[in-house]
């Protein structure tokens, strides 16, 4: 007996936490989508009806859910490709071997990814102040007049997207790094002695030797900053004109503001069928690309 | 050899405009967190106080109550890590290198399920909190994290390298399957629990959604949800609210250097997934 009734004494206190506080509240949300969860259900649990895809219809009909989604795919098609490129950029930098006290620049770097979001959030939200701004001061010396970046609903997820940038480009720099210190030197060796500039070797060596790394941090940022949002809900609170509205601070809103979890559930699959849809275009995209 | 020394200039120059612009941020949240109240609202703006204070600190721990919200988190993100662990070292290390029935199954299910929001699960689990009288305590905050697929995942691939002929040694001389797992696996899995704790702690003290919705009352809050509530209360007090960034920030500043080496070998273990 010993062996196998030991080992789940090991893995059993685990499971069952997983289990309860996170595969049953997943089955129950997709429960609770097709129920008019609200205050009075909350209040009195006989007031609860089932309503089949009646909130999944409502969310569909609601402008602001589209508005929250435009938002999100705003976020994440700008945000995502600059926050790689920055991560790319600042990759190659410290890993050259011209680079002097590149434990310190990788440190420097990677020191927003590990502080507070809500704390940084409240700093950048002073950074883009239209008068006092650092930003719209250092904007000035280059002749750009003053931008009322958290007040206008054009600058608003622009300002959003840079302090996304900012805050989370360090992760991926890691793990391109890693990547990079994997390709093999004398492959450069080879082509230096071909004579290929250092464009070329970026380009025929470095760019096809990190894609499948480029490729699974491409997939990470995607699926995590469709999760946006700490960051409207400091900055902007959603506004102007629901400009910053994400899909996730629509649900928050929904949910625990309103108290309509029926339809918050909804909403929360939603996204989740949206996020999983996107990461999955991404990795056929990846394979096809393998094969051609 | 002039081109090279123009591009070491050139790629020095780069990394050092980058880290100024990245650093930029804290170093004047730092610098406003000891200006006078109104003084960083002016133009063009103070990079440096005129004359230090430490009044924004005084009034954020004597009248906002930030030592308490300090405390709070204190609390959770220690719990979390240290019972997490317990959790999470025990789980992973069966699914490494002992046998039971289903074990890979249930381990691909397990990373099957990574791809799934925390959110999803965020409103029952709310409705299930309340039902369970955790709303509004720390429990509310630390049951739900006391055991994470990302952190089983972290010890089994750490685990699998133990040998197999070491722990049938010690089953031979007829030591028990905790016994083991105490006195001989523990001590070769310190890296790795070091790695996870402070990656866990990280995430705890830095998290927001789930404590912004379980800790509405605010005897309870962690520092992020409390500052949060405060810089919408107190939207034009500059100076007090970098200050309470600043003590939001520093304690997972400070332990990330402390321990950087640990915590960027978690993220690469975690993040090459196959």
């Amino acid at each position: 007996m010993t062996g196998r009734a030991a080992a789940w004494t090991f893995v059993g206190p685990a499971l069952a936490v997983i289990a309860i506080f996170f595969a049953v509240p997943v089955v129950a949300a997709l429960a609770l989508s097709f129920t008019d969860f609200d205050l009075y259900a909350l209040a009195d649990l006989r007031n609860l009806r089932f309503i089949g895809l009646g909130n999944y219809v409502d969310v569909l009909g609601a402008p602001l859910f589209w508005k929250a989604l435009f938002n999100t795919l705003y976020f994440v098609g700008v945000g995502v490709p600059l926050s790689i490129a920055a991560s790319l950029g600042a990759a190659l930098l410290v890993n050259s071997p011209l680079a002097r006290l590149r434990g310190f620049f990788r440190t420097a770097l990677f020191a927003p990814v590990v502080t507070t979001v809500v704390a940084v959030a409240v700093i950048w939200r002073y950074l883009f102040h239209t008068r006092y701004g650092l930003i719209n001061y250092a904007l000035g010396h280059l002749g750009i007049a003053p931008i009322d970046w958290l007040g206008d609903p054009h600058w608003s997820m622009p300002a959003i997207i840079v302090f996304a940038v900012w805050k989370n480009f360090g992760y991926n720099m890691i793990i391109l790094l890693a990547g990079l210190q994997g390709i093999p030197a004398d492959l450069y060796e080879a082509a230096r002695i071909d004579g290929a500039s250092s464009w070329q070797q970026f380009r025929y060596i470095t760019l096809p030797s990190l894609k499948p790394v480029l490729m699974l941090v491409t997939i990470i940022t995607v699926a995590g900053y469709f999760q946006l949002f700490a960051e409207p809900y400091v900055m902007t609170r959603g506004e102007p004109l629901q400009s910053t509205v994400s899909v996730l601070y629509y649900m928050f809103q929904e949910g625990f503001e309103w108290w309509s979890l029926g339809r918050a559930s909804a909403i929360a699959f939603l996204l989740f069928a949206v996020t999983l849809a996107a990461t999955r275009v991404l990795l056929a995209l990846s394979r096809r690309g393998e094969r051609a | 050899m002039k081109t090279r020394r123009s591009a070491v200039l050139f790629v020095n120059a780069a990394l050092a405009l980058a880290a100024a612009l990245v650093l930029l941020p804290l170093f004047w949240m730092l610098s406003v967190s000891f200006m006078q109240p109104g003084e960083a609202s002016a133009f063009p703006p103070p990079l440096l106080p005129a004359h230090a204070t430490w009044a924004n600190y005084a009034e954020l721990f004597q009248h906002a109550g930030m030592g308490r919200y300090l405390a709070n988190s204190l609390l959770v993100a220690a719990a979390v890590t240290l019972l997490s662990l317990a959790f999470n070292l025990s789980a992973g290390y069966a699914f490494a290198k002992l046998r039971f029935a289903g074990r890979e199954r249930i381990f691909q299910i397990l990373l099957g399920a990574l791809v799934i929001p925390a959110q999803v699960a965020m409103i029952p689990l709310f409705l299930m909190m309340k039902w369970l009288h955790l709303v509004n305590s720390y429990g509310g905050v630390v049951v739900p994290a006391l055991a994470s697929v990302f952190g089983i995942y972290l010890v089994r691939q750490y685990a699998r390298a133990i040998p197999d002929e070491m722990l049938e040694a010690a089953r031979l001389d007829g030591a028990g399957e905790w016994r083991i797992f105490v006195r001989i696996v523990l001590p070769l899995l310190k890296p790795i629990v070091v790695t996870l704790a402070i990656f866990t702690f990280l995430a705890s003290w830095n998290d927001f959604m789930w404590p912004l919705i379980v800790l509405s009352d605010q005897a309870w809050q962690t520092a992020p949800v409390a500052l949060a509530g405060l810089s919408r209360e107190h939207v034009q007090d500059n100076e007090l609210m970098m200050a309470g960034s600043v003590v939001t920030i520093l304690p997972v500043l400070a332990l990330f250097l402390v321990l950087q080496r640990h915590y960027i070998q978690g993220l690469l273990l975690g993040s090459v997934k196959g």
